[in-house]
Parts: structure tokens; C-alpha cells; sequence
């Protein structure tokens, strides 16, 4: 056994290494070094802990090595596509594991002889830990199913996601149910059956709105407060605990069920934020500062990266959180806008940008979908061999998460300082030759700027329609996640070519390879 | 109450480096800052080593830590080998 004193100097050699990992987060040069010392600062921080007092090691092991296989198949698997999917999942972990460390105190404490009562801190940190935690464990499941698209959906599902889908909500079903029942039959038991079937039910739910929805937000708000101060009071009824977790599950589903895939990087974002309050209100659980410190340091990346996502789409964080985004009566029809389209083929584009001295790439969620990076590295590397200053204009919002396009593109081998932010680059598109926009829709429409009826009045976007040309590469004319048409497509300037992503790049890099 | 000022003390402090350090991030990084950061949150595994191995603890709480461990560690080891292999991908010209 170590002495406290030299422990508590472990935690703070460690907070200071995590500050600077996330300091050295601050340019792609030192970054690798920063990660590198934050998992340093991890390994200190549980040697510490290991060494810390009379603890007996069989659970632990079990649990970090299981813990350790998943995390390592997962991060060495994961395709980069599927990052925000991945990200969406690792909130919830560490959203349940607070729930499970603060259900695990409050039960170590109340059976505890030795220690007695536990104070007003331990347990209202206790109801803290347990409320956001389980808003961002059931939030972020169901932001990874809406981001895998296996929930809230209409259409088939293959197997492994019917398996994730239907056995996610059985578990809970029966958990829940099975928890309560054992408890014996009361009014307390009976909330904590109910919750386990509202949430299975709510998950397995083809649609992401249904009627009452918002009654039943405000309700499971209020009743988890409620809960939490019942909690506080009588922190001996264990049930009253996982009552409060259960019906704070039911607003972390409805939070996020009912948010549109537009809104998705902020979400993700917001739950970033909450994985780390809710570590917060662990460390206050069981008085640990790293905790505190890590956590706040994760609470405010979190809260910095919401807030840029709703600036990008000129929105405020209640209007994402429970307004939807989408069409309205002043919306003009498809047909009326879509009458002078033009299409073109691969052969027409690569005239152009035979011609061209300075194209500009704008990717969207479509480049994400169809895995479309590499071909654009190639056909950006062909241009510049001819002699064509080639860029990337990127959207705050553009793909489902903050910096998704960079990191597909980074792993394309395209370098970074390629990559424009929005406010960068707009003021140069008069003189940009060829604009490419490829599976973006709602970051480069005009009307943000021309209609303040629109639904994405005021958004910022990328100003391609003031390039030369655009060439706009896309399946269809479908709209959208804000599910209006978009003028950009039947401009004057304005080329359609039809296709998927990656397709219509290689088409385009053979045609311009051939002419 | 002390330790409890000390500790809100703290978290404000903590609070305000976050904001001043994560503001200076360029949207290039932000995907592996999540990552990175969600990594952190797995701090939490402190708490649940120490409900998983305290001696005389009850079965209960110790099966909860243990899961609590499972989850933490997952977010741990994913979470800073995932960034890693992101942030190793950002080249220069």
C-alpha cells in the first residue's frame, strides 16, 4: 500500500497530462504526441488507483480484459465512414459506466457498517451521476442506431441489425421488468416494469416522432428530478434508485429519437458533453479530483462543439432539441425549381476542368456513402498534374459529425492543408474555375441567403454558386436532410451529373485522363 | 463541506482550462477530439476499480462495478487507439 498523499500526486501528475494532451489536440503536428500522453495520463491514473489500498483483483481483471478486447477490435475495425456511428456508441459506454459506479457506491454505502450515513455530496452527486448518465447511455444508443440506420426506420433491416435492434430492447425490456418483479409489487415496482416496456416499445418504433411524444419528455423530465430528490432523502431504497435511471432512459431516448439527420453532429456533440458531466458527478460520487478534472475538461469540448454546430446552421440548441427541421407551406415545389436543369456526362465535365486553373471540391454525407475519398485523391492528383490548383471547401456540418469530411479525406492521404474551412474559402469562389459539389445539398443552397422563409434561413454556406461552373454530383434530385429543393441545381452555371459518388469520379478521371 | 468546496473549486477551474485549451482546436481535428476526449471520459474506471476491488464491498456492488469496468475500459482502450489511428492519417503537403 502506497501512501494517499503520493496517490493523490499520481492524480494530479495525470489531470495535468490529460490538459495537455487535449492542448496538443491544437495542430495535427503535436497531436499524435497529445494522444499519446493522454493514455499516458489513463495508465497513471489507474496504476494509482490499483495501488491505492486493499483491493482485491479478480473482478478487475475480468472486467479490463473484456473491456480491452472489445475497445481494441472496435477501434482497429471501425472504417473511418463509420466514425460518427462509433463516436455516437462510446458516449453511451461511458455514460453507463457512471450510472453502473454511482448504482454501485450508493449500494456499497447504505450496506456499509463502518461508514454509516453518506453525506449530502455523496448523494446528490449519486442522483447527478445517475440521471446523466443514463440520458447519454440510452441517448447515444439510439443516436448509434439512427446514425447505423437500424432505428426509427421504415425499411428492411439486415440481420445483424435486426439482432442489435430487437435484442437491445428485449434486454432492456426484461431487465427492467425482471428487476422490478423482484422486488416485490408495489407502486415503485410497478413504475420500474412500465419504464422498462415504454423504452422497448419507443425503441422498436418505426418512426422517430409519435403522438404525445413531448407530453411524455416533459413527464419523464420532471419524474426523474422527482425521483433524484426522493433519492437524496432516502438513499436506502435502492429500487427508488434505478427507478430514477430507468425513467431518465426514457428522456435520453425521446431526446434523441426524435432529432433528424441534419442535426446529427450536434447531438453526437451534446453527448460528448454528457459523457463527461456525468464522469464529473462520478468524481463528486467518490471524491476523486482526476475524475473531476477529466470530466470537466470532456464537458467543455463537448458544450464548445455543440455550440459551433448550431452556429453553422444558425440555429439555437432548443430549436435542435425540439423543433424539427423540415418543409413548410412557403416551401416552392421541386417541379417549379428543378424546370432548367441541366445534365451532364463525364466527358462535358472533363472539358471543363481540362480548362480549368482552380477547382474547388465541396464533399457532403453522399461522399461518406458511397466511400468516394480515394477516387477524389486521385482525380484532385491528376488535376494538379496538369497544372490546376485544386482545394477542399469544408462545411462546419457537412457528413454526421464535426471534422468528418477531414478525417475521410486525411485518410485519402490528402493533406490537410488542403482543406478550407467555409469563412476561408467563400470569398475566392468568383475567381474559382470548376466548384464540385460532391453528395452535399443543404450546406451549399443558396436560398439560406435569398429566403428568410426558408427553414434554413440565415444557415452560412459554401458560396459555389458564385464559382464559374458547378458541377453538381449526385444520385437524384431528392432533397436534402432540411427536405427542400435546392435552386443551386437548375442555375445557369449549373451542370447536374447524375451518379453515385465514387462511380461518377472514376468515370471522370478516365474520361479526363482520355482528353 | 470543505471537501466539497475544494471539489467545486476544482471543477469550475477545470471547466474554464477546458474552455480556453479545446477553443484553440481547428475543425480539421474535431472527430478525433471527440474520440480523444471520449477516451478521457473513461476516467470513470477509477470509480469502478475501486467499487470492483474494494475488500468487504457487497456482491452487488461489486457486479455493477464490474460492468462498470467493462464499459470504462472499453471507452479507454477504443477511444485513444481509434484517435490514434485518425490522427496518424493528417499529413502535411
Amino acid at each position: 500500500m502506497i501512501s494517499g498523499n503520493l496517490i493523490n500526486i499520481a492524480y494530479v501528475f495525470a489531470a495535468v497530462l490529460f490538459i495537455l494532451d487535449l492542448k496538443w489536440m491544437a495542430h495535427p503536428k503535436t497531436a499524435v504526441k497529445g494522444n499519446y500522453v493522454g493514455a499516458l495520463a489513463m495508465l497513471i491514473a489507474i496504476v494509482a488507483t490499483l495501488l491505492s489500498g486493499n483491493l482485491e483483483f479478480h473482478y478487475i481483471v475480468i472486467g479490463v480484459i473484456i473491456g480491452s478486447i472489445i475497445g481494441a477490435i472496435a477501434a482497429i475495425r471501425v472504417a473511418m465512414t463509420s466514425m460518427p456511428e462509433m463516436v455516437g456508441l462510446f458516449n453511451g459506454f461511458g455514460g453507463g459506466a457512471s450510472v453502473l459506479v454511482a448504482g454501485a457506491a450508493l449500494v456499497a454505502a447504505m450496506t456499509s457498517l463502518s461508514s454509516g450515513e453518506a453525506d449530502t455530496q455523496m448523494k446528490v452527486a449519486t442522483v447527478a451521476s445517475g440521471i446523466i448518465g443514463s440520458v447519454t447511455f440510452f441517448g447515444s444508443y439510439v443516436a448509434f442506431g439512427k446514425l447505423a440506420e437500424f432505428l426509427a426506420v421504415k425499411w428492411k433491416l439486415h440481420l445483424w441489425q435486426k439482432i442489435i435492434k430487437y435484442g437491445f430492447s428485449l434486454i432492456t425490456a426484461a431487465g427492467m421488468f425482471w428487476y422490478g418483479y423482484s422486488q416485490g409489487i408495489s407502486v415503485l415496482s410497478g413504475i420500474m416494469m412500465l419504464s422498462g416496456v415504454v423504452i422497448a416499445v419507443m425503441l422498436l418504433n418505426k418512426k422517430g416522432r409519435f403522438p404525445g411524444m413531448d407530453a411524455l419528455k416533459i413527464i419523464s423530465a420532471i419524474a426523474a428530478v422527482v425521483l433524484g430528490v426522493m433519492v437524496v432523502m432516502n438513499p436506502g431504497n435502492i429500487l427508488l434508485f434505478w427507478v430514477m435511471v430507468g425513467i431518465a432512459g426514457i428522456l435520453g431516448v425521446i431526446l434523441t429519437l426524435s432529432i433528424g439527420g441534419a442535426d446529427m453532429p450536434v447531438v453526437i456533440a451534446l453527448l460528448n458533453s454528457y459523457s463527461g458531466l456525468a464522469a464529473t458527478a462520478t468524481g463528486f460520487v467518490i471524491n476523486n479530483n482526476v475524475l473531476i478534472i477529466a470530466g470537466s475538461l470532456v464537458g467543455a469540448s463537448g458544450i464548445i462543439l455543440t455550440k459551433i454546430m448550431c452556429k453553422a446552421m444558425n440555429r439555437s440548441l432548443a430549436n435542435v432539441l425540439f423543433a424539427t427541421l423540415g418543409p413548410t407551406a412557403d416551401t416552392p415545389d421541386a417541379d417549379d425549381v428543378y424546370k432548367t436543369v441541366k445534365s451532364t456526362s463525364a466527358e462535358e465535365v472533363a472539358m471543363l476542368l481540362e480548362d480549368a486553373q482552380h477547382v474547388v471540391i465541396v464533399p457532403g454525407y453522399g461522399m461518406a456513402v458511397s466511400q468516394a475519398q480515394h477516387a477524389v485523391r486521385d482525380l484532385a492528383s491528376l488535376l494538379e498534374s496538369k497544372g490546376a490548383e485544386v482545394e477542399f471547401a469544408i462545411h462546419p456540418v457537412a457528413g454526421r459529425m464535426p471534422g468528418h469530411m477531414n478525417v475521410l479525406l486525411a485518410e485519402a492521404d490528402i493533406p490537410y492543408d488542403k482543406l478550407r474551412e467555409m469563412d476561408d474559402i467563400n470569398p475566392s469562389f468568383p475567381q474559382v474555375d470548376v466548384a464540385i459539389v460532391l453528395g452535399a445539398n443543404d450546406v451549399v443552397n443558396p436560398v439560406a441567403r435569398t429566403d428568410p422563409k426558408s427553414p434554413i434561413a440565415g444557415m452560412p454556406i459554401i458560396d459555389v454558386d458564385k464559382a464559374r461552373t458547378v458541377v453538381v454530383i449526385k444520385r437524384s434530385l431528392s432533397p436534402g436532410f432540411a427536405g427542400i429543393p435546392n435552386p443551386l441545381f437548375s442555375m445557369n452555371n449549373t451542370l447536374m451529373y447524375f451518379g453515385d459518388g465514387k462511380k461518377a469520379m472514376q468515370d471522370l478521371i478516365t474520361a479526363v485522363k482520355e482528353g | 463541506m470543505d471537501i466539497f468546496v475544494t471539489a467545486l473549486t476544482i471543477f469550475i477551474l477545470a471547466i474554464f482550462v477546458g474552455f480556453e485549451i479545446i477553443t484553440k482546436v481547428p475543425p480539421t481535428l474535431h472527430t478525433p477530439l471527440m474520440s480523444g476526449s471520449n477516451a478521457i471520459s473513461g476516467i470513470t474506471i477509477i470509480g469502478a476499480l475501486l467499487l470492483a476491488g474494494q475488500v468487504g464491498n457487497p456482491h452487488l456492488a461489486k457486479m455493477l462495478a464490474l460492468f462498470a469496468v467493462i464499459f470504462a475500459t472499453i471507452n479507454v482502450v477504443g477511444g485513444f487507439l481509434v484517435t490514434n489511428r485518425m490522427l496518424k492519417m493528417f499529413k502535411k503537403k
